[in-house]
């Protein structure tokens, strides 16, 4: 245990188990983002996917949010320690997007309008753990919030699920992102609380 | 990028409140003694956590008010039901002890190496992390030429008022009153404008960087306003934080 700070109680303790440790959950939608949002004009986005050899699909926003789509509810943890409980989502499934590209990767960096980056085991992109999303709480993606589109990667820290995301490059060496460059984790999971590199 | 890679594990250290300054009626800002401090960058934060005696923990991230030294400055502002804002800014008192671990963040940092002049723009409390690269530059002797724009709702919120009333060369202040504006000055109160911003920022072709910080929509209007000025996007530094972080 910690030291212990004279006088402090805190609040009634929430014992939600959905609440990883060191996060207090908010009802609002805090916004964290390193630079002005980009403006994305829908006509000329694209969202592509780009393998080790260079392979390359690309799809337009009528391509893309013309894929099948999923509709889910998932809880999202922000490193700066809150987290948000039951957020609604519309996207397309990452599986569906990579499909049947030839790849022999095992990482991938996101990339986003604006220059934002973040890398990831392209593992934890399958298996129906992230999606490219455009819709939230039934209403189209804010840009505040990372749209028109933005990769949602829920079981990690929200900084992985880039916002303004243009595309995915698969890579078999893990190479850092952003905020992984200024010292956060390299991978983010916070129910092991790897907020910093070296937790 | 500018990055500052933290090497190895970031521990978490004791820190005891050595001194406190009240800022505003309802934020102070806490000097604390933290041995062993590894130093840090003017705008970066730190991680404060408190430890109930049930061994209940609730942690918070604070932006670092002043350049490192042998102690570490916060400035924090109460947010009605904030467990950690609440404790830090009443009962929180001199000699006892938190737990802080950092510095976090090397991206929304200004080094004393650096030439470029620089335009501040800070809404409320997002004052906290540009005041330390105002007080940066002074420490250092640097003579990058500063412009800070400052938006309170009136002028009891301001932070740090004395300090930046003292003029200081190569610093400017201008100063936005949302709500009231101070005694004997004309005009009507009104948020920041383009016009504002446009007489405030450097021109575009001065390789000036802008630092903004402050609640979510004001960051985003102060943004999208130098944007729509001619700057360069990626001269253009944010930090948000909203309603819900205390």
């Amino acid at each position: 245990m910690g030291v212990i700070t004279p006088g402090f109680t805190g609040r009634a303790r929430g014992s939600d188990p959905r609440l990883p440790p060191g996060q207090y959950l908010t009802k609002d939608f805090p916004v964290l983002s390193a630079g002005p949002t980009p403006r994305v004009n829908l006509d000329r986005w694209t969202f592509s996917v780009t393998t080790e050899k260079d392979e390359k699909r690309t799809w337009s926003w009528r391509e893309l949010t013309a894929l099948p789509s999923e509709k889910f509810t998932v809880d999202i943890h922000c490193v700066t320690q809150w987290t948000k409980l039951d957020t609604r989502w519309r996207g397309v499934p990452v599986a569906t997007l990579l499909g049947d590209l030839d790849t022999d990767a095992d990482y991938v960096m996101a990339h986003s309008y604006g220059g934002y980056t973040t890398n990831m085991p392209l593992a934890d992109l399958l298996d129906g753990q992230a999606w490219v999303v455009y819709e939230y709480g039934g209403e189209p993606l804010s840009p505040e919030h990372g749209g028109p589109g933005r990769l949602l990667v829920p079981h990690l820290y929200f900084w992985k699920s880039a916002k303004w995301v243009r595309g995915l490059r698969l890579t078999t060496k893990d190479e850092t992102g952003f905020w992984e460059t200024a010292g956060y984790h390299d991978y983010g999971d916070p129910w092991r609380e790897q907020r910093y590199q070296g937790d | 990028m500018a990055g500052t890679a933290v090497s190895g594990r970031l521990a978490w250290r004791v820190a005891t409140l050595a001194e406190i300054r009240q800022e505003t009626a309802t934020a102070r800002t806490l000097v604390l003694d933290v041995p062993g401090w590894p130093g840090h960058l003017a705008g970066q934060h730190v991680d404060v956590r408190l430890t109930a005696a049930d061994g209940y923990t609730a942690q918070r991230s604070y932006s670092l008010a002043a350049p490192a030294g042998d102690r570490i400055e916060l400035t924090v502002q109460r947010v009605p039901g904030g467990e950690v804002s609440e404790h830090l800014t009443g009962p929180y008192a001199i000699g006892d002890p938190v737990e802080v671990r950092g510095p976090v963040g090397g991206w929304f940092v200004w080094r004393p190496t650096a030439r470029a002049p620089v335009l501040l723009v800070a809404g409320g409390s997002g004052i906290v992390p540009l005041m330390a690269m105002i007080r940066a530059r002074r420490e250092a002797g640097s003579r990058a030429l500063f412009r800070l724009v400052y938006s309170v709702r009136t002028p009891a919120d301001l932070y740090y008022a004395e300090e930046l009333r003292k003029p200081y060369a190569g610093l400017d202040v201008t100063y936005v009153y949302t709500r009231e504006l101070p005694d004997g000055q004309r005009g009507i109160p009104r948020r920041l404008s383009v016009a504002t911003l446009n007489t405030a920022s450097w021109p575009t072709d001065f390789g000036a960087t802008s630092y903004v910080c402050g609640p979510t929509a004001f960051v985003e209007t102060a943004a999208d306003i130098l944007l729509a000025l001619g700057h360069d996007p990626h001269s253009i530094r944010t930090e948000r934080f909203g309603p819900s972080r205390d």
